[in-house]
């Protein structure tokens, strides 16, 4: 099982991207924004930061960057990919997924732990959490304010496409609390919070019972092994 | 040479956060007339060649695909510049 992930100039969590998915059970393969090449692998995690300094928009010139070609094509061909935070925002700019991501509607960079709502389980990415089930990740961004007009929203919602939605708090303004898409073969899901920085104890959001002992990450990198295994 | 202008503002119906917190500033300083500020972008192509009406559509075009996101914002003009009517201090 080989998960790639693609660093970008700026990316930042590419390498927290590589060590979920080693935790997880796969081998995580390093892919580079200027080559043309995927290596093989049987799915790709679009990683966090700020590619190219989130110059034009966020994701903006990232979406077009060589690595894309390859990204889009092996994506609409039904390759699983996640997209995290930057990665989400590629994702809408490539036009793998429907709907933008604005500025914070408080104007305030935001980082917090994060309670969010699994309302799809059947995407590569969600299958390992029970549906409505309540998940702690990071959230760190300035633009992560998920807009699409309401045709839109109305029916990502219809078919099932909203994987996660804010719970208890709305950090940045997300219409209808919206976190997470999938597009509509379900193989391609972007989020804006972290599921990579909650992988592990000792280095996981703060939970009820323990500081810093939040995993729910893992269960993004574990179920696509599972998936993929099952595929396989 | 000549330069193609394109300037892109944030779709009106969308709250503009940056704009907001201009006003804002605005109204710390005590200009209270000022109730509202959209900030948007302006891009200035330089071309190498003469600016025609092919050439015009192509960046009508780019300002679309790449410059704006369509989703989120609005290509509100794309003009040719007139480099000999730049305003002095302005520089290219």
């Amino acid at each position: 099982m080989r998960i790639g992930v693609v660093t970008f100039p700026g990316s930042l969590d590419d390498r927290d991207a590589q060590r979920a998915v080693r935790i997880a059970g796969a081998e995580p393969v390093a892919l580079w924004h200027a080559d043309h090449d995927l290596q093989g692998v049987d799915a790709i995690v679009l990683p966090g930061g700020f590619s190219y300094g989130d110059y034009l928009r966020a994701g903006a010139i990232a979406a077009r960057s060589p690595i894309m070609n390859e990204v889009v094509d092996a994506a609409n061909k039904g390759l699983p990919v996640l997209g995290i935070c930057n990665g989400f925002q590629i994702l809408v700019e490539a036009h793998l997924l429907p709907g933008g991501l604005v500025r914070n509607d408080h104007g305030d960079f935001i980082c917090r732990d994060q309670y969010l709502k699994v309302e799809n389980t059947d995407t590569v990415w969600t299958n390992g959490f029970s549906e409505g089930q309540e998940i702690v990740i990071p959230l760190k961004n300035g633009e992560g304010g998920y807009i699409a007009d309401d045709e839109t929203v109305d029916r990502l919602e219809g078919e099932g496409r909203v994987v996660f939605r804010y719970s208890g708090v709305n950090p940045n303004g997300s219409v209808r609390d919206i976190a997470g898409i999938a597009n509509e073969r379900g193989n391609v899901v972007g989020l804006m919070p972290h599921p990579e920085h909650a992988v592990e104890p000792g280095f996981g959001p703060d939970m009820t019972d323990a500081m810093r002992s939040g995993t729910d990450g893992l269960t993004f990198f574990t179920s696509a092994v599972r998936a993929l295994a099952v595929s396989a | 040479m000549p330069i193609i202008v394109v300037e892109v503002m944030p779709k009106a119906e969308l709250l503009d956060p940056q704009g907001k917190a201009v006003a804002g500033a605005l109204a710390r300083l005590g200009k209270s007339q000022y109730s509202g500020v959209r900030v948007g972008k302006r891009f200035e192509l330089t071309v190498d060649g003469p600016v025609d009406e092919t050439v015009l559509a192509e960046v009508r075009g780019i300002a679309e695909d790449l410059l704006a996101n369509t989703v989120i914002e609005d290509v509100v003009s794309v003009h040719a510049l007139e480099t000999e009517t730049v305003v002095a201090g302005e520089t290219h």
